[in-house]
């Protein structure tokens, strides 16, 4: 396993590589493409050992407090994270909706951050700009993680993605399909740029006008020497092949015409019969909410894992929580 | 070194067009049409005083067209031309003293410009009030906006900060 140092330009990895407490060594998490294998696994490591054995840590974070900044609504990410500190030991402080807040005045988002930085040892965002979470890690000391940046970045879902894929299929010799919307679906961007660090071979399957943006299909295939990509328009072609389905929901206000989304969104929505053809072992994940992308009747087959993902939120940011509050209360005695 | 650097393409009537300078800066082999974008990344407009000279569209040995930039009294850094690869990559950069040009290089592709380019993604952090400067990192065929990722390969002069 490497050790080598590196940085980014903006300094927002301190170094990359186990180290021998094979602790994850970044201060803030942005986005996927800043972690490493190692660090992939140093958390879904850490975050299965939390799941075997949750009462170990809890108490963990007694006297932390991490501050949750939305700016966007968000349910489940917010709840998630929330019920993740509180059962670390931890406390939460959160900025509430933005109509009550300094927002609402005219504050920057850089100022938001530096006097809540003062109140948390920890900050969790979400914000509608892509680029902000990268922006805000600059002007504060304490972690700060990504819970969303506009089209940008949700490196905290794709952890929890990864450590579900790696639950029922393996992250190595991986064969995944990822479809529907693919051009707006930053989960999906994550979690392509995090799988470039094993073994897979990705099928991404949309209608064309909701395919990959170049730039990241151009990232991939610079990050992505052991990966291979592959873009289809339909699902069965490939479907056979599959260790791994992931689903993401057409949107309908992309087609400015409610007939064409109907009769596209159709031909990207799985029930048992699509499924016919799958291996008997294929995991079908959606990072959820979900409309009629699934049919409920999957729910009960030995392929859905889509509830379980949603759960793995849990184990997966204690985990990360852990490792980032760990770090950041050793200080810079580390090096 | 020692160069009539008015003369090095050939045309010996360029000093009709454009006057030699004393002591200063020449950017020559700008493609055509791009001078102005040049003086424009240089943050140069005239209101500091300084004499400036552009030449527009000169016919060049090495482009059918070129413009030709001097700017009198100021030498310019590596630092701040590399800049100029961008939208100028072909540009040679000479620096006069006395008439005689004392320095001659080419622009390098630096890996990062800062506070030179806005981001022309809508939804991009940097184009709030932030108080945050632009950042992008030169890809062999464009650029890349530091906080959103937007690659930009086309029409980058477009989005000199001014």
């Amino acid at each position: 396993m490497s050790h080598s140092l590196s940085a980014t330009q903006n300094g927002e990895i301190q170094g990359l590589g186990k180290s021998q407490h094979e602790r994850m060594r970044h201060d803030h998490l942005i986005t996927s493409k800043q972690l490493s294998r190692a660090d992939i696994e140093t958390v879904l490591d850490r975050a299965a050992e939390i799941d075997a054995d949750p009462s170990a840590v809890a108490d963990r974070h007694a006297n932390s407090v991490l501050g949750l900044l939305f700016f966007e609504p968000s349910t489940r990410t917010k709840m998630s994270f929330e019920t993740a500190m509180k059962r670390l030991g931890g406390s939460v402080i959160d900025m509430g909706s933005i109509e009550s807040s300094s927002v609402k005045k005219g504050e920057t988002l850089a100022d938001t951050v530096r006097v809540t930085e003062g109140y948390a040892d920890a900050l969790v965002l979400r914000h509608p700009k892509q680029g902000s979470a990268t922006m805000a890690s600059e002007f504060v000391d304490v972690p700060l993680l990504n819970a969303g940046d506009g089209a940008g970045h949700h490196p905290t879902q794709t952890l929890l993605d990864l450590y579900t894929i790696r639950e029922n299929a393996g992250l190595d010799d991986l064969t995944i399909g990822i479809m529907g919307d693919l051009k707006y679906g930053r989960t999906v961007h994550s979690l392509s740029y995090a799988l470039t660090n094993f073994d897979t071979r990705q099928h991404f399957i949309s209608p064309e006008s909701l395919q990959l943006p170049r730039d990241v299909v151009y990232d991939l295939h610079q990050q992505g020497e052991r990966t291979q990509i592959r873009e289809h328009d339909s699902l069965e072609e490939i479907l056979p092949s599959l260790d791994v389905l992931y689903v993401t929901r057409i949107q309908r206000e992309r087609f400015p015409d409610e007939n064409e989304y109907q009769k596209i969104a159709g031909e990207y929505q799985i029930d048992l019969e699509t499924l016919e053809d799958a291996r008997d072992e294929l995991t079908v994940m959606h990072p959820l909410p979900r409309v009629d992308e699934i049919a409920p009747e999957i729910d009960d087959t030995d392929h859905a894992a889509y509830f379980e993902q949603a759960h793995n939120g849990i184990p997966v940011r204690m985990a990360l929580l852990d490792l980032l509050l760990e770090n950041h209360t050793r200080g810079d005695t580390d090096e | 070194m020692s160069d009539d650097h008015d003369h090095h393409d050939g045309h010996d009537d360029h000093e009709l067009r454009v006057s030699k300078i004393r002591s200063g800066t020449v950017i020559d082999h700008v493609r055509g049409g791009q001078a102005l974008n040049v003086l424009a990344i240089l943050g140069i407009d005239g209101s500091d005083g300084e004499e400036v000279s552009v030449g527009m569209n000169v016919p060049s040995d090495r482009f059918a067209r070129k413009d030709i930039v001097k700017v009198e009294g100021r030498e310019l850094s590596q630092d701040e031309v590399d800049v100029l690869s961008l939208i100028a990559p072909d540009a040679t950069i000479n620096i006069v003293r006395d008439y005689d040009v004392i320095e001659k290089h080419r622009v390098e592709r630096p890996d990062l410009v800062e506070e030179v380019l806005s981001c022309p993604n809508t939804g991009c952090i940097t184009t709030g009030d932030e108080p945050v400067s632009s950042r992008f990192e030169v890809l062999d065929d464009g650029v890349r906006c530091g906080y959103c990722e937007t690659i930009v390969r086309d029409g980058i002069p477009s989005l000199i900060d001014t």
